[in-house]
């Protein structure tokens, strides 16, 4: 691997663990709302939820530079309030890679939170936990393993990210250059096949890490709690 | 009085009506699968509650629907034995134990595990435990938690008989030692003979 190999992970890596730890609460809260919530507009807001993973990625891609660029009604007050900028930045790049990753970890932690045994919850209640102690204790620690899958099917994801990466903040070296936008940008010099296999090869030991660490993590959380969890 | 309880509460198609008047002691709900006995408890617990009714415990209104009071379930301080332990698997068996208890409460940690011969089992996670050395330590979490009666749902129904004659033998000294107001559901004959002052049918 040479130097500029190692900086492409690196980069990737950074984007993906910012995008995951960024909307990891939002997810979460997100995941909370459609599990446990009853209101109108549900199935409205699932649907908003999960139009990235069906969108074609261009489009997402192009709406967060809509909403997000230096013009956009988002990305104007990110600046003026928060002096952050996303357009041609790794930012930005962690932005789309969040976006993208969000149905993923909320469909995960939904489906954890779901299988929450209510029971144990009033049983707490009973004992006199107050409805924030039952979430602490109980809730939060039942549905562990579903939201560190989450994260790490998300980190996963945001590893691969491409085409809505590539629309908002396009292929910068060093910058918004991340795996796959190196292997295309590769691809596309002639000789670049040793960098192609190379960077590739990388990608998939990244990917399959990450997926073995979260189902060792699971099983280890779930062995106390009878029940079986898998990320796979 | 211990328990003076008038309360209904429509579930889907059926009705549950349930009213009686109890002392000291233990009092059984005595009854058929089906006919809401657990929910008759759960509406003492304060987790259902009732369409109408008055639900007074030892003196204390902690439901009346004329009057529009409702006391939250964590502070009617029921102690609720549920008829499959229902210990919180992530938590080892003293956690379990000390999930509800404090400082000023009935007996101690140590009190709870002699009384009711768990000592031992203090490091264990629950899933390794038998039928029966769960349900006492679901009865020593109820006790710790410093309840003011003790609601008890069919907590021999999962055991086998040796363990139930080494439950009941627990539930008899709790009714006799600690002399806080039970009410214990169950379907079975000789179980509520043997441990009720006083028989509900429902």
């Amino acid at each position: 691997m040479t130097a500029e190999d190692w900086a492409i992970v690196h980069l990737s890596l950074k984007v993906s663990a910012v995008a995951v730890g960024g909307c990891l609460p939002l997810a979460f809260a997100l995941a909370w709302v459609l599990a446990r919530g009853k209101f109108a507009g549900k199935v409205l807001l699932d649907a908003l939820i999960h139009l990235p993973l069906v969108l074609p990625p261009v489009v997402t891609g192009w709406m967060l530079l809509i909403a997000f660029g230096p013009q956009g009604p988002v990305g104007s007050w990110f600046e003026s309030a928060l002096g952050l900028t996303f357009m041609f930045r790794w930012t930005g790049a962690a932005l789309a890679a969040a976006v993208m990753a969000l149905p993923l970890m909320v469909r995960a932690m939904r489906l954890s939170i779901e299988a929450v045994d209510l029971r144990f919850e009033a049983t707490a209640m009973t004992l006199g936990a107050s409805r924030w102690r039952v979430f602490r204790t109980i809730t939060l620690p039942l549905a562990l393993p579903g939201v560190v899958a989450g994260a790490v099917l998300g980190f996963a994801r945001s590893l691969g990210e491409f085409g809505a990466t590539i629309t908002f903040v396009s292929n910068i070296p060093g910058e918004t250059q991340t795996l796959p936008l190196a292997i295309y940008s590769a691809l596309q010099v002639p000789g670049g096949e040793a960098a192609v296999t190379r960077l590739a090869g990388i990608s998939v030991a990244l990917s399959l890490a990450a997926l073995v660490v979260s189902e060792v993590l699971a099983r280890r959380m779930a062995r106390h709690m009878g029940k079986s969890a898998h990320v796979l | 009085m211990s328990f003076e309880i008038s309360v209904s509460r429509r579930l889907g198609d059926t009705l549950v009506q349930c009213a009686f008047v109890a002392d000291a002691g233990l009092t059984a709900l005595f009854g058929p699968s089906g006919a809401g006995k657990t929910s008759v408890l759960n509406m003492v617990a304060g987790l259902l509650k009732p369409d109408e009714g008055r639900i007074v415990v030892a003196g204390e209104v902690l439901f009346d629907s004329t009057s529009g009071t409702d006391i939250s379930v964590q502070a009617r301080r029921a102690g609720y034995v549920f008829q499959d332990g229902r210990l919180f698997p992530h938590m080892r068996v003293r956690d379990n134990l000390l999930f509800g208890s404090s400082d000023d409460g009935l007996m101690s940690l140590a009190d709870a595990a002699e009384f009711l011969g768990i000592g031992h089992l203090l490091d264990r996670w629950p899933r390794t435990l038998s039928g029966g050395e769960a349900q006492r330590v679901a009865i020593g979490r109820a006790m710790l938690s410093n309840p003011r009666f003790l609601l008890m749902d069919e907590p021999l129904a999962a055991l086998d008989r040796a363990r139930r004659e080494e439950v009941m033998r627990t539930i008899e000294r709790l009714r006799d030692e600690l002399g806080l107001p039970i009410l214990y559901v169950s379907h079975d004959r000789a179980e509520v003979k043997r441990l009720a002052g006083h028989i509900v049918e429902i």
